[in-house]
């Protein structure tokens, strides 16, 4: 019983992760400026973040739990980079 | 290292299940929102769906799959509940400040309010020691 | 107590993630109060000022009121989303008055109004001390305004000023 709650509801997770995932993939490629790339592109990190830690979940291993800490920061990293970029022309001043 | 399903007790299981259910779901909505809301200002919204409740309850039900599963506090995600919520501001403050500071030189009108200070940026809005 | 530590929360929140991280066993237990105080220190040579606060007690009403608005709107936004096109919804921009200047509590602030779906927090002049904020679903610009200022921001000036 409890292994089918938790396949059943990791299951459905994992796939509206994925859909997420594809959504903001979607935002990111119609933009229309350059602003709403880069914020579906967080968005997208975040949600690859959580998807990964789903599959830990799911798998039981703490390992994914690590990968998911390095994607969140890649991410936040990524992220304000592109947004100085937009703001100066210019990551590195 | 890994653990079965077969472990957790089925009250862990269905919390467990419930919170990543609720924290996926939010997550697919905040992507909704990204999506197909029609301006830049609204969808600078959506995103934080995911990373205050979306990010919350996956963090919150593998927490509690992995203590409920070992036998002994796992508390490690939380860890990037923290992460997350401190920079997500930051993103967003910045995303915007950059929209904003593009719709104006670019004579946009994008409903933006007359004065606003990020052409003066260089001298405001440093106090964060960006 | 401050020649040793001059950073007491930035230590202590160092050394639960490298705990959290390692696992908790007598070793990583040294090791992470070695590092936590060497990362400290070398913060202090950065010479940014250390967050003093002035009273505890209301530290857990506002934390209390975030997490309970941060739900509420939660809940709001993910209804306007999901009902579809913006038929009765008006977005825009309101500028907040504000009398913080302790840079610690204007971080905090940020984190309250990105942390709550319904507001983004986008520019700040410190020249002006106004606050441009985009509210996703503006009802009445006053009420949001009476929100920002009475609900978050008088908390926080108890709490750091």
């Amino acid at each position: 019983m409890n292994v089918l709650i938790m396949q059943a509801a990791l299951f459905i997770a994992q796939l509206m992760l994925a859909l997420a995932m594809i959504l903001c993939t979607w935002r990111m490629i119609i933009g229309p400026r350059a602003q709403d790339r880069v914020l579906a592109l967080d968005a997208l990190y975040v949600c690859a973040m959580l998807q990964v830690l789903a599959f830990g979940v799911r798998t039981g291993n703490t390992l994914y739990f690590e990968a998911a800490l390095v994607i969140g920061v890649l991410g936040f990293v990524a992220t304000v980079s592109l947004a100085k970029f937009l703001m100066r022309g210019e990551v590195i001043e | 290292m890994t653990t079965g399903y077969a472990d957790v007790p089925l009250w862990a299981a269905i919390v467990s299940a419930a919170f990543i259910l609720l924290g996926a779901g939010l997550s697919l909505v905040g992507a909704v929102g990204v999506a197909r809301l029609s301006t830049f200002y609204d969808r600078i919204h959506a995103p934080t769906l995911a990373t205050s409740w979306g990010a919350g309850g996956m963090v919150m039900g593998s927490m509690i799959f992995f203590t409920a599963a070992e036998g002994r506090p796992v508390i490690h995600e939380i860890l990037i509940g923290v992460f997350v919520t401190v920079t997500t501001p930051v993103t967003l403050m910045m995303l915007g400040r950059a929209a904003v500071y593009r719709d104006r030189s670019e004579q946009n009108p994008g409903a933006l309010p007359k004065e606003t200070s990020v052409d003066r940026a260089d001298t405001v809005s440093n106090h964060k020691g960006s | 107590m401050t020649a040793i530590l001059p950073y007491p929360l930035l230590a202590v929140g160092l050394a639960f993630m490298w705990l959290a991280l390692g696992g908790f066993t007598p070793g990583h237990l040294v090791l992470s109060v070695l590092v936590a105080v060497a990362a400290s220190h070398a913060l202090r040579a950065l010479g940014e000022a250390s967050p003093r606060v002035r009273r505890f007690a209301a530290i857990p009403e506002l934390l209390g009121i975030v997490l309970y608005d941060i739900v509420r709107s939660n809940v709001a936004v993910a209804l306007i989303i999901l009902r579809g096109r913006r038929a009765s919804r008006t977005s825009g921009f309101i500028t907040v008055p504000i009398r913080l200047t302790n840079p610690s509590a204007l971080a905090i602030l940020a984190i309250v109004l990105t942390s709550t779906p319904g507001t983004a927090w986008l520019d700040y002049n410190s020249a002006r001390r106004t606050l441009l904020v985009h509210v996703f679903d503006l009802v009445d610009e006053a009420e949001w305004i009476d929100i920002i200022t009475n609900r978050y921001e008088r908390l926080l000036l108890e709490i750091f000023e």
